[in-house]
């Protein structure tokens, strides 16, 4: 009876310690900031233990069947711990820190009941001090195992979800082998029995659907159904559908919203193309999602329409997707154009074509490689495919959230040469939203849009140039590639906005 | 996602070779380059055929690093055609070369200019001619092209596992150390602001041009680090960065180097620590001064032996690849080749030239470049920058050959990696003599601390050896008196290389050269501009 009951301290030891890095490393994973979170989880933990060792003392009856009913709600609790706190994270379901140290204080509690009711069965049989080296011993070998195993094969390997119901189904064995060595000095068999299965069961199943799990908690995140998502070689892509609401996401940020990007490419296109009546040959750098070309395409004078996006997988993805399709119109299929893939600074410095509208639709500059291209160097670079008459156009983030961002856009493009003309218009997916127009000529809003549009209309067009004072303009300096002070505002006011 | 899974398995790899039960891949290919130490080391033992052939000019220049490239390039601005350059190499550039693969140009040895100051004038007129500094040259801080310029992020520092942005340690240090460094940094400041009575820069680059108080010139006789200690510094960090700034500029610690040479490193530059640089490194300035001399550079071309007449110079030379010699007779002799070499070759060297050359220490350097699939990854901390450098290791780091490329998509690079061999000569001679493999190990050692994956990622490691790379500013070396024998304008020969500088930098090679050649129009009757 004596080498059974050690070896389940071990394992004990081990699902207690297991427990507690589970729980610090979910919460570093979830909310950041490693170090409060570990401290706090592993501090509720050790206290919660010491409750328990108090509490023990009010454990009575038969102390086989305490110890098998506590491994068993030990190994249901962490078991389930790691998957029931990200789903509550993901859906918002209720109050994410109360529960993770409510959790914590339970599973603590419990463990810290195992240890003192161990010592108190085998006291029968074994002298108090070989008692506390043995028992004592055993805990601390199952802690130095686990925490050795938890970094470098359980966490990156079966992750978190799995690692806990791993430890649970292990609490929850030594239940079952105690009950079975243990059944002579037990009454309640049949009873304890059906725990043992009901409890192994539950485990066991979701150990096997953990990966289902996780990418339906994950869908959560997006609230809406996901009909298509992968990963290019340059970034994640997801298209969800809720209702008939299509939106694009890249690299978990929204890109449109099939309700109002229809605002978003009419400011993007009509403003500056309905402007130069003898356009003929468009580019557009970005903007693999075919919007940006359907708007262009209503103008019959274009001739020639040059799209250059990075990533095939999206090029690809909205010429044949029926549902993406039906939002571009079969943009991506038009005859008039030709679709490279390609890096746009790279496919800018080696071509020698001329064009007179340029739609420069990128990422916002959240980093040094984005940053780049909204630099003096760039739209010098991109003048030298302008001709005199033409114009480009450049999505430039929010002048309402990223005031100074959008207004170093602004500084750029004049530092680099061009006339610029900024305006916005309310796009209610992404608020007010900044483009800026800039060429050789100083810029007349035109006296009409030629084509059919929705949003932009002759008579609304020169409030859009208008900036009331919450998004005046603000002194900025050039974004050059040496300094790079945009990536570093736009981290700032993007933050900012994010923090609250 | 594909990324990822390569990621999860390498670590995976890593966790297994950890426990032993799995071999490191297979090495990198690659070569082992370097100076043509065969053909130069045939001068301790002259045994070239005799001259069938003498060519006559009125200016010989040995050597075509930056100083001989500079030398010809001010002749030549100066509507002087009739000279010579003699390189031993196959391409002119000197510790400015470069190499080029399917993936990038990239350096084989010095790869950043920091902007010059205004006394460097001809080092900016350079800049202006290639296009790259614009506007009015002698402005304090002058307009230069982008393209040139260090794209952000500059530089960052690996330590206590983290990238840490900028290469003063801060990560974990306290704010009495770090109050050490700001102390040393407006100390640093009041010496650059510095003048002498006669106006001159305490530190200034040219070395020439700086000030001669008695009290700032006995900074070169106490080492870096006996300065710092002197002032009263005990910061770790700011020891550490002294001796970076010294393995980096002058291939010796700071305990080697002199006070004076070390604070003019910090004190001579206004620049605010931005440098120009290209993914060939400083090869594009090397090939821009190339340009004026072509037609006029005679590769595989070994000086072996100099015969100072009254009139003229007689310089035999080897041409290695036609193996046979030829005499040169020059009016004007201008020597741009390292200084120590001169006792093997000059049939009659001045004493005070061999005792000014007894003693000098020249630093050796390795420089790897490794072809890279794809960019490293950062585990943790600010992203790749250009210059990336480890704070625990005695290697200088690495830069990143594609940074100044407009590039939005990441893909596959050339990281190239620089040791100065400072350690003392015994240890050094051993380690220069070390083969590709062992190299290529050592490299991969050092970069797989923040990079586990370097190895899995390299294709291809290539070894530069330059065995006399850079002459040390050891205590003495700059004001003890000797080096000025190389700065005197004797008759008939000048002197044109870094070395009479006794500071192994662009700048300095540049005035040397310049300020040879025009001592030479002088001397010919030739009328010029002053570019200095």
């Amino acid at each position: 009876m004596q080498r059974p009951l050690l070896v389940s301290v071990f394992i004990v030891a081990s699902c207690g310690l297991a427990y507690e890095l589970i729980a610090g490393a979910l919460a570093s994973y979830l909310l950041g900031d490693s170090v409060m979170q570990f401290s706090t989880v592993i501090g509720v933990y050790l206290f919660a233990m010491g409750i328990g060792s108090w509490l023990s003392k009010h454990v009575v009856g038969n102390l086989l069947v305490r110890f098998i009913q506590i491994e068993l709600l030990v190994g249901l609790l962490g078991g389930l711990s790691a998957g029931l706190l990200f789903l509550l994270f993901t859906l918002h379901a209720g109050p994410f820190r109360f529960t993770l140290y409510g959790l914590v204080l339970l599973i603590g509690i419990l463990v810290g009941l195992e240890i003192p009711l161990i010592m108190r069965i085998l006291k029968r049989e074994v002298a108090f001090k070989d008692l506390v080296a043995q028992v004592l011993t055993f805990d601390y070998i199952g802690a130095l195992a686990v925490s050795v195993l938890f970094p470098l094969l359980l966490a990156p390997h079966l992750g978190l979800v799995r690692s806990a119901l791993l430890f649970g189904l292990l609490n929850a064995l030594v239940a079952a082998w105690a009950l079975w060595l243990f059944r002579a000095q037990i009454g309640t068999l049949a009873a304890l029995r059906a725990q043992c299965i009901a409890v192994i069961g539950l485990l066991a199943i979701g150990f096997g659907f953990a990966g289902t799990f996780v990418s339906l908690a994950e869908a959560n995140l997006y609230n809406e159904d996901i009909v298509h998502a992968e990963s290019s070689p340059y970034q994640r892509i997801v298209v969800t559908r809720w209702r008939d609401e299509t939106r694009l996401y890249l690299n978990h940020n929204l890109q449109f919203s099939s309700r109002d990007e229809y605002r978003y490419h009419e400011a993007l296109v009509h403003p500056g193309l309905a402007a130069l009546p003898g356009a003929r040959r468009v580019l557009v750098l970005g903007g693999g999602d075919g919007m940006a070309v359907r708007e262009i395409l209503k103008y019959p004078q274009v001739e020639s329409i040059t799209l250059v996006d990075l990533d095939p997988r999206m090029t690809e993805l909205f010429s044949q997707s029926p549902m993406l399709t039906e939002l571009n119109g079969g943009a991506l299929a038009s005859r008039k154009l030709a679709i490279i893939n390609a890096d746009a600074l790279q496919w800018l410095e080696q071509s020698q074509e001329m064009f007179d509208f340029v739609v420069v639709d990128f990422p916002d500059p959240s980093n040094h490689s984005l940053g780049k291209l909204y630099s003096t160097a760039f739209y010098r670079l991109l003048k030298q495919h302008v001709a005199a008459t033409g114009r480009i156009v450049v999505q430039a983030t929010s002048p309402l959230y990223a005031r100074e961002s959008f207004w170093t856009v602004v500084a750029t493009l004049e530092a680099a040469g061009w006339q610029a003309a900024p305006y916005h218009a309310l796009v209610p997916s992404f608020g007010e939203w900044g483009y800026i127009l800039a060429g050789q000529l100083e810029y007349r809003p035109p006296t009409t849009i030629p084509v059919a549009t929705r949003f932009i209309t002759p008579d609304a067009l020169p409030a859009l140039f208008h900036f009331p004072a919450d998004m005046a303009r603000v002194a900025a300096e050039p974004n050059r590639l040496d300094n790079q002070n945009l990536v570093r505002v736009f981290e700032r006011e993007w933050g900012r906005v994010q923090a609250h | 996602m594909r990324r990822r899974e390569f990621l999860a398995a390498t670590s995976a790899a890593a966790a297994l070779a950890a426990c032993g039960s799995k071999a490191a891949p297979p090495l990198p290919p690659g070569i082992m380059s370097g100076a043509s130490d065969a053909l130069g080391h045939r001068l301790r033992k002259p045994d070239f055929p005799a001259p069938t052939e003498t060519r006559r000019v009125a200016v010989a220049i040995v050597g075509g690093g930056i100083g001989g490239l500079s030398a010809a390039w001010k002749l030549v601005r100066s509507g002087c055609d009739d000279f010579l350059l003699l390189e031993m190499e196959t391409e002119a550039g000197g510790n400015s070369r470069a190499g080029q693969n399917e993936v990038s140009a990239h350096p084989l040895g010095a790869h950043y200019l920091p902007l010059p100051p205004r006394e460097a004038r001809a080092t900016r007129q350079l800049l202006t001619e290639l296009g790259v500094l614009q506007g009015d040259p002698d402005a304090v801080h002058p307009v230069y092209d982008e393209k040139y310029l260090c794209h952000a992020p500059q530089e960052r520092l690996y330590t206590g596992g983290y990238w840490q942005d900028g290469l003063w340690p801060t990560l974990g240090v306290p704010k009495t150390e770090r109050a050490q460094y700001t102390r040393f940094q407006d100390h640093v400041a009041g010496l650059r602001r510095q003048r002498d009575p006669a106006g001159r820069r305490a530190f200034a680059l040219p070395l020439a041009l700086s000030g001669r108080d008695a009290e700032l010139l006995a900074l070169d006789r106490m080492t870096l680090r006996d300065w710092l200690l002197r002032e009263g510094y005990t910061a770790p960090g700011l020891f550490w960065l002294a001796d970076y700034a010294c393995r980096d500029d002058y291939g010796t610690s700071a305990a080697q180097t002199s006070a004076w040479a070390g604070l003019h490193y910090f004190a001579c530059r206004d620049g605010e620590g931005q440098v120009l640089t290209a993914p060939e490194g400083n090869a594009w300035l090397a090939r821009g001064l190339a340009r004026a001399a072509a037609g006029r550079v005679q590769q595989n071309a070994l000086a072996f032996r100099v015969e100072q007449g009254k009139r003229e110079s007689v310089c035999d030379v080897y041409l290695a690849a036609e193996k046979r010699s030829v005499r040169v007779v020059a009016r004007e002799l201008i020597w741009a080749a390292p200084l120590f070499l001169i006792p093997h070759v000059f049939v009659t060297p001045r004493p005070e030239w061999l005792a000014a050359i007894r003693g000098a220490e020249y630093a050796p350097w390795i420089v790897a470049n490794l072809t890279l699939a794809a960019a490293p990854q950062t585990r943790a901390g600010h992203p790749l920058a250009w210059d990336n450098v480890l704070y625990d290791s005695p290697a200088l780091g690495y830069v990143v050959a594609t940074h100044q490329q407009l590039r939005y998509a990441p893909g596959p690079t050339v990281l190239t990696w620089y040791r100065a061999l400072h350690e003392e000569s015994a240890s050094r001679q051993r380690r220069l003599l070390q083969g590709h493999a062992a190299w290529a190990e050592e490299v991969l050692a050092d970069l797989s601390v923040p990079h586990p994956e370097i190895r899995e990622l390299t294709t291809r490691i290539d070894i530069h050896r330059h065995a006399h790379a850079m002459i040390r500013p050891l205590p003495g070396r700059l004001w003890g008196g000797a080096r000025q024998a190389f700065e005197l304008d004797r008759p008939g020969i000048r002197f044109a290389h870094a070395d009479a500088s006794g500071l192994s930098l662009f700048e300095e090679a540049n005035y040397r050269g310049v300020l040879a050649a025009e001592r030479t129009l002088a001397r010919l009757g030739v009328s010029f501009a002053s570019s200095l």
